[in-house]
């Protein structure tokens, strides 16, 4: 590093070295596509930064009920004296009971979608968000290629579709939520059967929601119409018959020969917690995998 | 000495890092956090000048490009934060001194570096994220790294000092 020379201009030759290699890593990532050379970069890093998050999302954890009360009352302004009076008693209990009761409430839910879909879970709690500024829509999960999670995976919880693995690492896992602006999900309507694609808008909060373009334009999805996957071919990326969520307006464009219908998710993507990663039946991993389905398949480790 | 001084800064950068991931999403606005690695950044430019700067901008940039769960094209958070360090150890001189100067430098450094980050991907299409929805984010990321600069960049320009005057003396 050059020494600080108080009078004299800053070279620019540390700037433009590292400009030219931001550039080239820009470039490298582009035009590698899939298999580009920054890929094993990026599970380079993943191995390391997957254990950092896993700690700063354990440690955190016990402190998350609390914001969750600053961040309600801004919609819930109104309620916020009778919410205060109720708070107050109920914060002792809440910081961890209640906490405890959802998430086994979630794991309950988790089984109940694993029976009505026969699908096998691997369970997994989301531990880092990707940030607004980068504008991509995704997750940490702190389940990893040793619990069996591999990419074009789809996770749900027990509300529904949450989204799919991109990569995994030994563990943790990064998923593209289906609200993200790049995903794309093959969707059905449950009343008619009829197919069509499901846009996200990268907008994760209480707007979030998706644009559904179908295949035959003749059709009109009526209002609260339920979508389900339509699964891909080998159930990768997505798997069939998972619920993503309910029509809640139709409309069509002049300069587009489709219909366009606006669709509410069933999940809750600014509260994900714990979700379920579909894996093979029967796969074996460090955690015992939700199947209620088939056989049940418990496993010597307890989650790690 | 080299070694710990490296040490230091990769254990700041990873700290950074996971917070901003794993911990400010709970105190999020509409999933913007402050961005805590542009504030190290910042500090860095303010104590040791551009160039030491832009190396913490690039290797910062770079920790969350490949960090989980980021998925957009690598290298883009790196460019913007060199450019940031470098044009914010160009004006330390001013800056370094007043506390209003080190918040103005802050409040520029974020505007700057995430329009950065916003423009190079609008010309890489990298999530094609429509122009208004980047314009609603600008201004809450600038007010919550100027919210966030009083507790941590403090701090962080108290360790770069501590670590340059090891590296004089020695």
């Amino acid at each position: 590093m050059a020494l600080r020379h108080e009078n004299k201009r800053p070279s620019r030759t540390v700037l433009v070295l590292l400009l030219l290699a931001s550039f080239t890593l820009i470039t490298l990532d582009v035009r590698g596509g899939d298999d580009s050379p920054v890929e094993p970069l990026r599970s380079a890093a993943g191995e390391v930064f997957g254990p950092v998050e896993k700690a700063t999302a354990a440690v955190v954890r016990p402190f998350e009920a609390i914001p969750a009360f600053l961040r309600t009352t801004g919609a819930l302004r109104i309620d916020l004296e009778r919410l205060e009076a109720e708070n107050s008693a109920l914060r002792g209990q809440l910081a961890t009971t209640v906490l405890d009761r959802n998430r086994a409430d979630e794991l309950d839910g988790l089984l109940q979608s694993s029976r009505s879909t026969g699908y096998a879970l691997a369970p997994a709690r989301v531990i880092a968000i990707g940030t607004a500024q980068s504008f991509s829509a995704t997750v940490t999960i702190d389940a990893g290629t040793s619990a069996g999670v591999r990419p074009d995976m789809t996770v749900v919880n027990n509300d529904g579709l949450v989204g799919r693995v991109l990569r995994s690492d030994r563990g943790t896992a990064t998923v593209l939520l289906v609200v993200d602006a790049e995903s794309v999900v093959g969707g059905r309507l449950g009343s008619s059967m009829e197919v069509g694609f499901l846009r996200g808008r990268g907008v994760v909060g209480n707007e979030g929601s998706l644009d559904l373009d179908l295949v035959d334009n003749s059709v009109t999805p009526g209002k609260n119409d339920v979508l389900v996957t339509w699964g891909s071919k080998n159930s990768a990326p997505y798997v069939s018959g998972i619920p993503i969520g309910r029509v809640t307006s139709v409309y069509s464009s002049p300069r587009q020969l489709s219909k366009q219908a606006v669709i509410e998710p069933f999940v809750d993507f600014s509260a994900l917690d714990l979700v379920g990663v579909v894996v093979k039946a029967g796969a074996r991993g460090d955690r015992a995998v939700v199947n209620a389905g088939g056989p049940q398949n418990h496993q010597s480790g307890d989650r790690q | 000495m080299i070694l710990l001084r490296v040490l230091v800064v990769t254990a700041m950068i990873s700290l950074a890092v996971a917070l901003q991931v794993a911990f400010f999403p709970y105190l999020s606005y509409d999933g913007v956090v402050p961005n805590i690695a542009l504030l190290i950044v910042v500090a860095a430019a303010l104590v040791r000048g551009p160039e030491f700067a832009a190396v913490i901008g690039f290797l910062s940039g770079l920790a969350i490009d490949l960090a989980p769960p980021a998925d957009h094209v690598a290298g883009r958070w790196a460019l913007a934060l060199v450019v940031v360090g470098y044009l914010a150890g160009r004006v330390r001189h001013d800056a370094r001194t007043s506390a209003i100067a080190a918040i103005v430098t802050v409040a520029a450094s974020s505007f700057i570096g995430t329009s950065i980050f916003v423009l190079s991907g609008l010309v890489l299409r990298d999530p094609s994220v429509p122009v208004a929805e980047a314009l609603q984010v600008l201004p809450v990321a600038v007010v919550y790294d100027v919210l966030l600069t009083p507790f941590v960049l403090p701090l962080m320009m108290r360790l770069f000092r501590r670590l340059e005057t090891r590296r004089v003396a020695y």
